[in-house]
């Protein structure tokens, strides 16, 4: 799979919804258009809460991946101010 | 601009909008809104924004704080009877926000000192319940080229308009002149139905809100009509006026003066 290289890293394992997405959604913000944000987390919902809330506000999200037994990363590229 | 952890808590369900976000989160709380009246309307306008994080909130009013007032003005209480209204409000305000810095301002609004409590603040927004300060306000706004939302309550009707000077239309371009004292309702006529500065002070808190967000429309050159008994809203247009006295090509009000007029004051 192709690595992608993120301009920032969150780290919101621990927390749940809704402050998964309003972390995740300020660490987009602070971002350049084109820049990509890596998430990383251990709510399992928010693994599709947060894709489906960054699209719905015009962001483009490359991969959602499990990396062990209860963590997930989400990668996504900065496409809307 | 970082957010404290509390901030993220308090404020998470205005940075999930995407009209708003941590971009429009950090404008609010770096805003000033001037209230003048800390009564009917301004206390649901004031308790709004405060909740809301608009940093600095000045609240403007003259009057204590009586019984009678309590039946709509949400922000006072049965202990505060005979404190300031500015004063009171403040207390009730920083209790629900220690972000928002209140300001309370227990004075009287006259042509000397309005530009002053209003050219640095953002928005201001008139809660008065007379038509001198209504004026007064009005066109210290249009001098000072600030954004206006007004709003004003009887009985069971209220309206509710936002003036952008020189943009849109302006409290003179409606009413050139005040009404003779004995065309404004006597003090035995004017009841307000408790809910309606809610309604009303709610729908100026929003336009508020979005004049510092920058998103949506407001009320420009428009006013918007509320008859609670009929539970029905108008939205009617309101021409700039190109012959108003103030914000008119060829105006003749270029500097304030203080209109003093025989009417009932009612502390709305
Ligand atoms: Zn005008």
């Amino acid at each position: 799979m192709e690595q992608i290289k993120p301009d920032k890293k969150v780290d919101i394992r621990g927390l749940v919804c809704p402050y998964t997405f309003v972390r995740s959604k300020l660490a987009i913000e602070s971002l350049e258009l084109g820049q990509v944000l890596e998430i990383l987390l251990d709510y399992k919902d928010a693994t599709e809460n947060i894709p489906k809330s960054m699209q719905d506000h015009g962001q483009k999200v490359l991969k959602v991946e499990k990396i062990n037994d209860r963590e997930w990363i989400i990668v996504v590229r900065k496409e809307k101010e | 601009m970082d957010f404290t952890d509390d901030q993220i808590h308090r404020y998470s369900r205005h940075i999930i909008l995407p009209e708003v976000g941590g971009k429009g989160q950090e404008r609010l709380l770096s805003s000033r809104v001037v209230i003048v009246g800390a009564g009917g309307l301004g206390c649901p306008v004031g308790y709004y924004l405060t909740a809301a994080g608009v940093g600095t909130i000045v609240m403007i009013d003259n009057d204590n704080v009586e019984l009678s007032n309590l039946q709509r003005q949400i922000a006072h209480n049965t202990e505060r009877v005979g404190m300031p209204k500015a004063e009171s409000a403040k207390k009730t305000f920083q209790a629900l926000n220690p972000d928002v810095k209140v300001i309370a301002l227990n004075e009287k609004i006259t042509k000397d000192n309005i530009i002053g409590l209003i050219e640095d603040c953002d928005v201001v927004v008139d809660g008065s319940d007379n038509f001198p300060t209504r004026y007064l306000v009005n066109d210290a706004c249009v001098l000072v080229g600030k954004p206006l939302v007004s709003g004003a309550i009887l009985r069971f009707e209220g309206q509710v308009t936002t003036i952008i000077p020189r943009q849109g239309h302006c409290y003179r371009c409606l009413f050139e002149e005040m009404p003779p004292a004995g065309l404004v309702p006597s003090c035995q006529e004017a009841g307000v139905l408790g809910a309606l500065p809610g309604i009303i002070g709610g729908l100026q808190a929003m336009e508020v809100l979005k004049l510092i967000i920058g998103k949506g429309d407001v009320l420009q050159n428009r006013m918007l009509i509320y008859d609670a008994l009929k539970v029905s809203f108008r939205k009617v247009k309101v021409p700039k006026n190109p012959k108003c006295p103030v914000c008119g090509e060829n105006p003749t009000i270029t500097e304030l003066q203080d209109y003093e007029a025989d009417y009932c004051r009612m502390n709305f």
